[in-house]
């Protein structure tokens, strides 16, 4: 097989894995993994093509990709401590009455 | 000589490519949240490896500080300040098992689908690019994103202020 098709078909799997996780598990924290499993995937992708075509766009938006990842963990852990506070579980079943 | 550092080369980002799916499937399996981090931090660790290999070391070494250094070391932060009786840890999967695995199968067929679609146009000759190109460029093309990003980071930080400041006037209230 060839490298990038190998490295290609690792992000889609990594990104599939974590798609499925983030709707398999029970935990809210395991899935805010499962998100960043799926970031990682979509960086392995832009980092494969970036290499393949030998231009820098790729590698810049990987950049950015960790400045957004940063920051959305930044806000979900208090979101997350604070449900934690209120409903004294991580279950997200427990959660159902943020749907307004 | 030459062909043997190639044939290295091939055979380490075949193992670390190998390794970190074997990570991320750790990571929707095992049941203990430390555990679920121990094996993302591998994976990203892995990847870091594969990005080396493919001879982008900066992004590689980002990998590690951001990722690694920063998200996960977060993240197992609040795992130890979060109580290990739980239920929500105790049973491992919700009761959409069975479809989210479906959908993730048909989605993993999409995108192989769609991925491979891309590669016939993908030029098959893979360059090499350094830091110095990569940070000439960021700064003389990219350089609107960079300041953009800075806003961002502030934005995450005032955000994260006020939902710990919100909560604890509610608490007090």
């Amino acid at each position: 097989m060839d490298k990038a098709q190998l490295l290609l078909s690792l992000a889609v799997a990594m990104f599939a894995i974590g798609m499925v996780g983030v709707i398999i598990r029970r935990n809210v924290l395991v899935m805010l993994m499962c998100m960043e499993l799926m970031l990682n995937g979509v960086n392995l992708s832009l980092v494969t093509f970036a290499h393949q075509s030998g231009t820098t766009v790729g590698a810049v938006l990987v950049f950015l990709i960790f400045v957004v990842a940063t920051a959305e963990i930044a806000i979900a852990i208090p979101i997350v401590l604070m449900l934690v506070k209120r409903k004294q579980t991580l279950d997200p079943a427990a959660y159902t009455d943020l749907k307004g | 000589m030459e062909a043997f550092l190639a044939g290295l080369d091939s055979l380490l980002l075949y193992i670390f490519a190998f390794s970190a799916l074997i990570g991320s499937i750790l990571v929707v399996v095992l049941r203990q949240p430390m555990r679920v981090a121990t094996a993302l931090i591998s994976t990203m660790i892995f990847l870091g490896g594969v990005y080396g290999l493919l001879g982008v070391h900066f992004i590689a070494a980002f990998q590690v500080l951001i990722y690694v250094g920063a998200v996960m070391v977060f993240m197992v932060y609040v795992i130890m300040l979060l109580d290990p009786r739980d239920p929500a840890v105790k049973t491992r999967f919700s009761p959409l098992v069975v479809p989210g695995i479906i959908g993730g199968l048909l989605l993993a067929w999409a995108l192989v689908h769609a991925v491979h679609g891309l590669l016939g146009n993908v030029t098959s000759t893979p360059a090499r690019f350094g830091l110095k190109e990569f940070a000439v460029s960021f700064l003389n093309e990219y350089w609107l994103h960079f300041e953009l990003t800075s806003v961002l980071l502030l934005a995450a930080v005032v955000a994260s202020l006020a939902v710990i400041k919100g909560a604890s006037g509610r608490n007090r209230g």
